[in-house]
């Protein structure tokens, strides 16, 4: 029988945040001006980022489909995997919305999490935006009491 | 102009293909950092630690890195305090209103071959580039 175990789930996360923090740091997805010029084709175009999505989708692809098969995680009862496959509006719109944000400063939520590390002032400014952005959407598109 | 690094990328892409495994496997939740960040804002009951155990690990990722490699954060930030907070405001809207960001529909719903996916990724991938085509071609920044 599965059981809900949460300090082992705790873990998971914690590990999981530090193992993808490596990544996005060894890839240099961190880096702003490593991401701008990937997007930037038409200027000194460095294709690094693409074998980075690539390397990823390597691992989840294959290894996905073998942990889904599982009647359940390891320390959960079930699998919380999103299963709605209708293409609307809002995920249209919303996903243009973000990639006019990326394409502007060069980060995305991950790399901008972890590089509040680097301490740099702007950083906290663009994760306090971030924050500020999701509220909005809240305020806007979520039910209200 | 930086370097193109395709065998550091390709090794920090599968540490983060690793990650959202052993998520999946011990958790069953997805490594959609939007989704896990956005769900720490208006936060349920019983649903917030595993969420701040992530992004802290993300973070405390960050501090241990100059001390493990013995270089600093690469973090070379490329635009003004007031155009960080635009973007930051768009990233944080779009990511919400789009159910998804690189991490949660680039890596781990096209893993899934996830339909909605797909077409996020195609769509953000694309505004991204027109973007960048724009404020380094067009507007010359």
């Amino acid at each position: 029988m599965a059981q809900e175990k949460q300090t082992s789930q705790l873990l998971i996360a914690f590990g999981s945040g530090i193992l993808f923090a490596a990544g996005l740091i060894v890839s240099q997805m961190v880096n702003p001006a490593k991401v701008l010029n990937f997007l930037d084709i038409a200027g000194d175009w460095d294709a690094t980022l693409a074998f980075v999505m690539g390397g990823a989708v390597l691992v989840t692809m294959p290894l996905f489909r073998l942990v889904l098969k599982r009647p359940h995680p390891l320390f959960a009862k079930s699998f919380y995997v999103p299963t709605r496959r209708d293409i609307d509006i809002k995920l249209v719109a919303g996903s243009a919305v973000f990639g006019i944000g990326w394409g502007i400063a060069g980060l995305c939520p991950g790399p901008a999490i972890t590089a509040i590390a680097s301490g740099l002032l702007p950083v906290f400014g663009f994760v306090a935006a971030m924050a500020a952005g999701a509220f909005v959407y809240k305020w806007l598109f979520e039910a209200r009491h | 102009m930086t370097e193109f690094t395709p065998i550091t990328g390709l090794i920090g892409g599968i540490l983060i293909g690793i990650a959202s495994v052993i998520m999946l496997w011990g958790s069953g939740r997805i490594t959609g950092i939007s989704g896990i960040f956005g769900g720490l804002l208006t936060p349920a009951r019983g649903d917030i630690a595993w969420r701040a155990a992530f992004i802290g690990g993300l973070i405390v990722g960050g501090l241990l890195w100059p001390l493990v490699s013995g270089n600093p954060l690469p973090v070379d930030l490329q635009v003004s305090w007031p155009v960080m907070l635009i973007a930051g405001l768009l990233v944080g809207f779009g990511t919400r209103l789009g159910s998804g960001c690189t991490s949660g529909h680039g890596v781990c719903g096209i893993g899934r071959l996830s339909p909605r996916s797909l077409v996020a990724t195609l769509i953000f991938m694309l505004a991204a580039f027109f973007t960048t085509y724009i404020s380094r071609h067009v507007l010359g920044a």
